[in-house]
Parts: structure tokens; sequence; C-alpha cells
């Protein structure tokens, strides 16, 4: 199979998983009604269903999982390292602490998001300035940097959980385990998702080079430091972007782009796209489920992810080691 | 033309080079001689604009090294690194195609041309029914192959390799070194590299840089560096000169080296 002809191939399961995610739900909707209320948003009930419910959900859900799964395989080739994941900075901890902060203080949602962007920013800035204060900077003290900042982060969280009133714990839990229910309005996400998308494509070519380490990466003719710094942003911003959507919805940024490479794109400048496309399709198909399948009952999307990721994270990992042992 | 001017290289605590100046011309074959931690390769990274030296310059044609831009550079230098990332996830011929990222005209992807000049790089370093194996199951020799080729595929005019042929088995020695010294003959290349093959460097290279650390180093033709007792003062260990077949080969000598004074 061509390189074209998998992307189309990736495209026609994104569409599918929208599709899907619009039919299904506490009202089931055949998929030419869904097609009619797309084209022609009448004042019938369908079509209100379909535009002010699950049409939003949906999209919300795929640029959170387009974000997430652009940021990990950013993340992966600038560590060089195939279990980094978007949240390395402490961006997941500090988006979490703000959002948290702000429920206990029982702020408004803009309030919130405000605080939760407040602390990613903070977070990372802190992971980042600790792992290059040193001068020569490398990925493993970037990440063990992170791990750290991540493991003290989540110190203060389960102590804001403990001061939490009854009341707002499940709402923070969920939040915390990744939750698309409060998502409202997805179309700054998608603006975000569109706009880091095309800032990072034309450096896709650079991007296979620098999976080989920097100094390699320079001697074939990569302004390495400015071109790191610019997908650490992108990064950054996609995660931060992920976060504040739906919470910390894990593995996705993980997984994700193993799973396209394993497809045969391994080159950025199609494993890009494909991750895009693959992330958002999988968290919108993962959050139909966990909000349709045990309906009334609304799982948080994250608590599925991880039981779909840890096995096939253990799979790929079992998988790997064959390779090693060539 | 590659140029040293007063080089001076240092780790903290610890010189490795000093007023080093040589002139690197078109056609010479050079082979860096030294023991462990004399300062090879950061003579290596420095040659390729990768370190900035403490003092004096490296100077490609008249420009600095440092100055130039990095993809202009790359295509005049190409670096075989003595290490690097192993997490590259596409194919061998992925890999040894990224050697023309530096002559790449479209960020879309590879000219007809770039294909060729891989696919012949391939084959010549026996890698042909490995084309399509992803690179990360590569035994240590053949992803050696797979740099050597991606390296000639970068088709530079300075070569700087730290040890090219580790990992190699001999057939694949002599076809690396013999592939090097054509390039050197025809082309007018310049080779700088990193050996501790001293047979191999006697047979290919035509200049020498032996450094015996501490700043200390020499520079001269075989008739000059590769004498028993220069070597033995180089390597701090008993070497025996021996003719075979009127080759002057080196056997290490029986009793442990001094080693006191490391």
């Amino acid at each position: 199979m061509s390189r074209v002809a998998g992307i189309v191939v990736l495209s026609l399961v994104a569409a599918t998983s929208v599709v899907i995610g619009l039919a299904a739900g506490s009202v089931p909707i055949p998929s030419a009604k869904i097609l009619s209320a797309l084209v022609q948003p009448g004042g019938d009930a369908i079509s209100d269903i379909v535009w002010k419910l699950r049409l939003p959900r949906v999209l919300a859900a795929f640029s959170c999982g387009a974000l997430l799964a652009l940021a990990g395989t950013l993340m992966q080739v600038l560590l060089r390292n195939p279990l980094a994941d978007p949240y390395v900075f402490g961006i997941s901890g500090g988006a979490a602490l703000g959002v948290m902060f702000g429920m206990l203080l029982g702020a408004g949602t803009l309030m919130q998001t405000g605080l939760g962007l407040g602390g990613a920013v903070l977070a990372s800035a802190l992971v980042f300035g600790l792992s290059l204060r040193a001068g020569n900077w490398n990925p493993y003290r970037l990440l063990l940097t992170g791990v750290v900042v991540a493991a003290g982060l989540n110190a203060l969280l389960s102590l804001i959980l403990v001061l939490a009133p009854q009341t707002a714990l499940k709402g923070m839990l969920y939040w915390l385990m990744g939750d698309l229910g409060y998502a409202g309005n997805p179309l700054p996400a998608l603006l975000v998702l569109a706009l880091l998308f095309v800032v990072a494509m034309p450096f896709a070519p650079a991007m296979n080079v620098l999976a080989l380490g920097r100094m390699k990466a320079q001697s074939l003719g990569v302004a390495v430091s400015g071109i790191e710094i610019v997908l650490f942003g992108v990064a950054a911003v996609a995660a931060v972007t992920a976060v504040l959507v739906g919470g910390t919805v894990g593995f996705v940024g993980l997984i994700v782009p193993h799973l396209v490479r394993l497809a045969g794109f391994a080159d950025h400048r199609w494993l890009l796209p494909g991750s895009v496309l693959v992330g958002g399709g999988f968290l919108t198909l993962a959050d139909t489920v966990a909000r349709s399948a045990w309906a009334p009952l609304q799982f948080p999307v994250g608590v599925l992810t991880a039981l779909l990721g840890v096995p096939i994270l253990l799979l790929l990992l079992a998988g790997k080691s064959k390779d090693a042992a060539h | 033309m590659l140029r040293t001017e007063g080089l001076q290289l240092a780790y903290p605590g610890q010189r490795l080079v000093d007023g080093l100046s040589i002139e690197f011309l078109p056609g010479e074959v050079w082979a860096m001689l030294g023991r462990n931690g004399s300062g090879k390769s950061t003579i290596l990274h420095a040659l390729a604009g990768l370190r900035r030296p403490e003092a004096g310059n490296v100077m490609l044609q008249d420009a600095m090294v440092g100055a130039v831009p990095r993809r202009a550079l790359a295509r005049q230098i190409g670096v075989l690194l003595q290490e690097e990332s192993r997490e590259f996830w596409g194919s061998v011929r992925d890999y040894v195609l990224l050697g023309r990222y530096p002559h790449a005209r479209s960020p879309f992807g590879w000219s007809v041309e770039d294909e060729r000049i891989a696919e012949s790089e391939i084959e010549a370093m026996h890698l042909s029914g490995l084309g399509n194996r992803p690179f990360v199951t590569l035994s240590g020799g053949e992803r050696q192959r797979a740099r050597a080729a991606s390296l000639f595929t970068q088709r530079p005019a300075v070569y700087l390799l730290d040890e090219p042929l580790q990992h190699l088995d001999l057939p694949h020695q002599v076809a690396v070194l013999e592939r090097l010294s054509g390039e050197a003959r025809n082309r007018g290349a310049i080779v700088v590299m990193v050996l501790h093959d001293l047979l191999f460097a006697a047979r290919y290279c035509n200049r020498f840089l032996l450094l015996f650390g501490e700043g200390r180093f020499s520079v001269g033709p075989a008739d000059e560096a590769l004498t028993a007792d220069h070597l033995g003062e180089l390597y701090g260990f008993p070497l025996m000169p021996v003719e075979i077949g009127g080759e002057r080969l080196f056997l290490p000598g029986r009793q442990s080296g001094d080693m006191s004074h490391v």
C-alpha cells in the first residue's frame, strides 16, 4: 500500500469515527439522517441533537486526541525516546493543579481554564529551566526532571483532593482521569490543532534526521537548536490545549505514534498527519463508547484509553524486546 | 582545503591539543592515532564544526566552519560519528537516504537522483537484501555499513570518520578503506579518520596526526610517524617492527605495557 493510499484510508477511518460518534448515544440516529441534519440544519429535534450536543462533543474528542498524538509524536523524536508522552514537562500536573484549585475555589469555567493554563506554563517553565540550567542539555535530564516535578505536583494534587468538599470531588476525579463531558466549544481547540500542524509540518524532514541525535543532525545540515525550540513549543501548546479540553487523558499521545509507525509511516512527513488522524479518530471512538456503551452511566474517557492503552503498550514492548534480541 | 589555525581544545582540567595548525589537502588520507581519551574525537568534532574550539580556528576554503550555514557545510563535510542515537524508526533505505538531506531540493520527497545514489551506495555496502528492513533490527556490523552507505550518499568533499572500521568484518573493513582512498584519489576528497589499526593506517593513509596527550602532538608522513619508538611512546606499549613482503608491520610486544604514567 502506498503512503498516499494509506493516508486516504486513515482519513476515511477518522471520518467514519466522527460519523459513528454522531450516530451513537441515548437517541440512536441513522447515518442518513445525520448527513441531512449536517447539510440542512433545521429546527427539528435530530438536528438539535446533532448540532448542539453531539457535534461539539465529537469535535472536542477529535481535536483533543489529535493534539495529544501530535504532541506525543514530537516529544518522542525530540527526546529520542519512544516512551515519551505529551506530559513529560509536567504539563498535565501543572494544568491539573490549576484547574483543581479553580474547582476548589468554585471558580467559573473560564477562570478554571485560565488557572489550568497558568499551572501548565509554570510547570513546564520549571522543568525546562531546571534541565537547561546545567548548560549542555540532554534529553535524559529533561525526562527525569519532568518525572520528578510531576511527582511533586501529584502530591499537591492529592492535598487538594483531600481538602475538597464532597460535592466537588467527583468532578475533580473525572477531570483527572480525562473526561470530555465539560469540553464546551471545540472551535478554539480545532483552530489550535490546525495552526500547530501547519507550523510543525515543514520541519518533518528535519525530524527524520533529528531522530539520529543532535550532533548527527547538525552534521547533516539541521540547525538543531532553533528547530528544537519551535517543536518543543508546538508540543507544549498542543498538550496544554488537549488538557484544557479533556483533562489528563492518558496513553493516546504515547501509543498512537507507535501504532502509526507500525503501519509503515516512520517518515515524519507521513507520521505527523497519520498520528493526527489516528489520534483524533481513536479518542472520538473511545469517547463514544465511554458515553454510550453503559448509558445512562457515563464513564470518563481516560479510563477507557488506559484500559485499551495498557495492553497495546505491553504488546508493543513485547515486540520491541524481540527486535532488540535480533 | 581544510585548515586549522592555532587550534586549542580542552576539557575542564585537561588540555587535548594546543596550537594545532594543519593543512589538509585534497587527495590526502589522514589517520589520527592516539590512546583512548587523547582527544581524537574532539578534534574531529572541531574539524566538522560541531564543537567550538577554546582558541584558534578551523577554516574550510576561506570561511570559518562555525560561520558557514549548517546545510551548506553539510554539502561539503560528511561526518561519521563514533556513536549516534539508535532510535531511528524507518527502514535501512530511509536511513541511507538521509545522507541526501543537505542536497534535497524539496521538503516533500527525494528526487530520482537522490534515490539512485542511495540505492547504489546500499549495493556497494552489500545491503541490497536489507533495504526494506527496519533499521533497528540490524546487527552492529550491518548498522555500521548502513552508516557508511549514508555517508557516501552524502557525497562530501571532506570525510571525517571516527573509528569507521568498528564492528565491521574484515572484507567490509577493506571495502570501506578502499572506497575512502578511492574518493581521495579520484575525486580529490580529503579523508581524516580516527583509527586504532596500525596495519590499515599504514596501508591506506599518507598523512598522520599522533596525539600523545596533554596537548602534545606530531604531524608527518608515514616514514616519520610510523616508527617503533614513536608508536611505542604513543601507546605506552612496546611494539616490534616486522618486515613482510616489503611492508613494515608492528606487532604488540609480550610484556604488559607500562601503564603507570597514565
